[in-house]
Formats: structure tokens, sequence, C-alpha cells
């Protein structure tokens, strides 16, 4: 056993590599996968991966975010697709109008699973549908990873929400622990840039220039959310969550508990007040993120 | 003539097709029974060793899901890989309260690393993924015991990486990250600071 396990050690970092190399494919050819995938879908086939323009509005960007020009470039990219960014003319200076919407989960993923037999990705499935009402009428365009019982990887995803210009990007979870009738909302553990020569963030990095973003709108809505579920914590959590780290907009995921209740009523009973959380959270966001000079955008 | 060819090339080779099937059985079986013997040799400490104590996090059982620290007595190894293994298979093994465990009960640690740079690479079995219930709150826990147990008993590892049956997976079981290292200690690696209890 020791021989063979230390020899498998090398190939961490094969493995590494080549998953680097498959985020920089997903990069280049997000628009082909996701038009498989999304198909029929008008806000996605007009925004393309390109470098998106994002300031901050109040504040400066941090120090990391200047070393990697993130004032000026935030989407990771590769070098071939900021060529393409800097041909297309300037769009409009724009707020934040696009919610990406993740039922997580789906396929033959189930999730968490209850003993009654509550699966996690039908109930975030259930609870999509509320959310995307509150949001739109709050005046937001939802965009949804999946809209039936598809489980698109990750980095699909991701690709959506990176694929936009000023999104947020909400993933919705169900829990197998907990106490029943709690939510609970977290953003990604810190994720230290490292820019590479060209200056741009690595995809396998893509959420560390939002955290900061992503932890207000995190507070945000776990304060709602505290208001409506007793017994919800008041702040943010952090967690190494996988879905975020390759998400290049503010990202939130947010997890009910749970799936363990006996009546998959009391879960429903919760997704209208989710919702109203998740949406006056999001208004509430909006006029501290500005989005200008999207660059992906049709003039 | 061609047929001819493929049946007597087969006939040639099949037998050590054969042989080399049994070969390869024969050391995956040999692999499986090391593993075993070496999980055995780390729940068993050397008895005559020096007993101290031991934090050991487990879950609180209260409503926010949390962890708390449980102070055992064991006799633990000076070397810092045979002595993650001890508090990390003693962790496994579970508290009394079969309610407060945070890693299922069919999960076994298979192999333990530290690097020179002070990364400890954790290699389980599959169950660890597949028998945790599946969550971002209920892995983190999973996790954070994992690193609280080993921050709080062994110095020299600084981060952990977790590996399952020896391959990098994306995430535990659905949600949260293994693809990266966790944080265990951020002080400089030191010795060890062994302080035998008072016997008792």
């Amino acid at each position: 056993m020791g021989s063979a396990a230390q020899a498998r050690v090398p190939v961490l970092r094969e493995r590494m590599r080549f998953d680097m190399l498959l985020g920089m494919r997903l990069a280049l050819g997000i628009s082909i996968s996701d038009m498989k995938l999304f198909r029929g879908n008008r806000i996605l086939g007009l925004a393309l991966p390109f470098l998106a323009a994002i300031t901050f509005a109040g504040q400066a960007p941090s120090s990391s975010q200047q070393a990697a020009g993130l004032s000026a470039s935030a989407v990771p990219a590769a070098p071939s697709q900021t060529a393409a960014a800097s041909s297309l003319p300037a769009a409009q200076v724009g707020g934040l109008n696009v919610v990406v919407l993740d039922p997580a989960h789906g396929g033959a993923d189930y999730g968490a699973r209850g003993t009654e037999g509550v699966r996690e990705s039908e109930v975030v499935m259930e609870f999509a549908v509320q959310v995307r009402r509150a949001l739109e009428s709050q005046g937001f365009q939802v965009v949804q990873t999946r809209l039936g019982n598809e489980d698109p990887t990750f980095d699909e995803r991701s690709a959506v929400a990176n694929a936009q210009q000023g999104a947020v990007f909400v993933t919705l979870h169900v829990a197998s622990t907990g106490l029943p009738g709690t939510a609970r909302v977290y953003v990604n553990e810190d994720l230290p840039v490292t820019p590479d020569a060209t200056g741009l963030i690595p995809w396998e990095r893509a959420q560390g220039p939002f955290l900061s973003l992503s932890r207000k709108l995190g507070d945000l809505v776990q304060g709602q959310l505290a208001q409506r579920f007793k017994g919800s914590p008041n702040a943010v959590q952090s967690a190494a969550v996988r879905q975020l780290r390759t998400t290049a907009a503010p990202a939130i995921a947010v997890e009910v508990s749970s799936v363990t209740v006996e009546n998959r009523n009391d879960l429903d009973r919760m997704a209208p007040g989710v919702a109203d959380a998740i949406a006056k959270g999001v208004a509430a966001f909006k006029p501290s993120y500005v989005v200008a000079g999207a660059a992906g955008a049709k003039p | 003539m061609g047929l001819a060819v493929a049946v007597s090339g087969a006939a040639i080779y099949l037998p050590t097709l054969r042989q080399r099937v049994k070969r390869t059985a024969k050391l995956v079986q040999q692999t499986e029974e090391q593993a075993r013997r070496e999980l055995t040799q780390a729940l068993s400490p050397t008895p005559t060793g020096p007993r101290v104590k031991t934090k050991l996090f487990w879950a609180s059982g209260t409503e926010d899901v949390s962890l708390t620290a449980v102070t055992v007595e064991l006799p633990l190894a000076d070397d810092p890989v045979l002595r993650a293994k001890q508090v990390l298979n003693t962790l496994l093994a579970g508290p009394v309260d079969s309610d407060l465990r945070t890693l299922p009960p069919d999960a076994a640690l298979l192999k333990f690393y530290l690097l020179p740079d002070g990364t400890g690479i954790a290699d389980f079995s599959e169950a660890l993924g597949t028998s945790i219930p599946s969550g971002i709150e209920s892995e983190q826990l999973a996790v954070e015991s994992l690193t609280r147990t080993l921050e709080a008993n062994v110095p020299q590892v600084q981060r952990l990486k977790i590996l399952i049956h020896g391959q990098e997976v994306d995430t535990l079981a659905g949600h949260l990250d293994l693809t990266g290292t966790f944080v265990v200690n951020t002080k400089p690696a030191t010795a060890p600071a062994v302080k035998p209890a008072k016997a008792g």
C-alpha cells in the first residue's frame, strides 16, 4: 500500500494541471457549451464571455485588485478573449440587472436525501420557481443554470454567471443537517488572488476579487432570512463551497434545513419566505454594485 | 491463413495474460491487506508510551451545529505522521454518543503523508464521501473536525489536503471543495509539545 499510495501523489499534480487546462478550455469554449445547454436563452446568446469592466461604487479597488488590473478587467479569460474584447465597442454604463439562479444538483445527483424521500435536487427546483418570481417582481432578469432535471458541471454553472455583465450568482441548497426551518448563507473562503504575467485571474480562483462584494450581498440576504426564520444566523458564513470558487461575480450559497423533515410541506412552506428574503437582499445590494463599460454587450 | 495465425498467437498469449491478471489481483489483495495492517497498527498505539492529553473535535450537539473539544488521554507517538494517524483514527472511531459524530462510521484513514512544507495529506476510503450527510454545513463540520483536531495535536501540520482513495476529488459530498488545502496551523511548525499527563 505504501509504495502504491506514494505513487499517487505525483498524479495529484497532473490532475491539477489537467483541471487548469479544463478551466481554460471552458473559458474559451463557453459560448458553445452554454448555447447547447441553454438554447433559446436570449441573455446568454447576447453575452459572450468577454471582459467586463467593473468598478465598485463608493470603494476604491484593493491593492490586490489593482495589481491584477481589476479596475479594468475582472472576468477570468484567455489572452485571445482579451484581444476579442478590445475589438468590441464599449457599451453603456449599467447596473446590476441579472441574477443567475442555480438550483443545485440535478439528474442522477440528488444531493442531500432524507429518510422520507425528500431530495435536495427536487426541492431546490421548487424553491427556484418562487425565487425567480420574487426577483422578477423586483425588476431583475433571471437566468437559471438549469430549468429541468439536468446536471450541469460546476464549471458550466459558473460559466453562465461569468458570461453575464454585472450579474450576481445565487446557488440554492437544502442541507442534511441543521435546525429545521432555518436558513444560512455562505460565501467562499478567502481566495488569495495571484494573477499570472498577463494580469488576468485564473478561472480556478475567479471568485477571489469578488469576495468582499459577495460578503456584502451575503450579509444582506442573511439579515432578511434571519427576520423570517427564527434560529437562523444573523451574518453570512464562510465555507469552501466548490460552486462559488469559479464564479466571477458576487456569489452566495443559500442552504435551508433540512431534508430530514418528516413532511415535505414543512420545507415547501419556507419557499415564499426564502424567495422574498433573497429578492429583497439582492435589491438592497444593487446600489453598491455598478458595472461600467460592458464590453461583451451588443452595441 | 490469417485466422490460423491469430488462433496460434492467442494460444501463446493467453496463458501469459492469465498470469498477469493473477499477479495484478494478488498485488491488489496484498495492497489492501497492507492498508488494513497499517490501520490496525495506528489504532493500537504503543501501550507503554506516555499518555498525553489529546483534544478531539466532535459535534457539540447544540442547535447551531458547531464543534466542541473533548479531551482524552492517549499514548501518542512523537513522530508527526504516526501521531496524525493516531488522532485521526481516534476521531474516526467516534465519540461515545454516536449522534455527535462528524465523520461516517465506515470511513477509514488509508494513509497519511507529511510533506516538508507542512502539508499533511490524508487519504481516506471512499466511504468518507459516500456515507457523509450531503450539505454545505455537514461537510464543513466534517472537515473542520479534522483540521481542528490536527491543529490541537500535531503542530507540524500546517495545512491539510484530503484525498479519497488516493485521488483528488472535486468535492466531499457534492458541496465542499476538496481541490485545495485547508488551513490547519498558521504558526510555523515546531517540535511536538508532548506533555505527559498525570497517571491515573
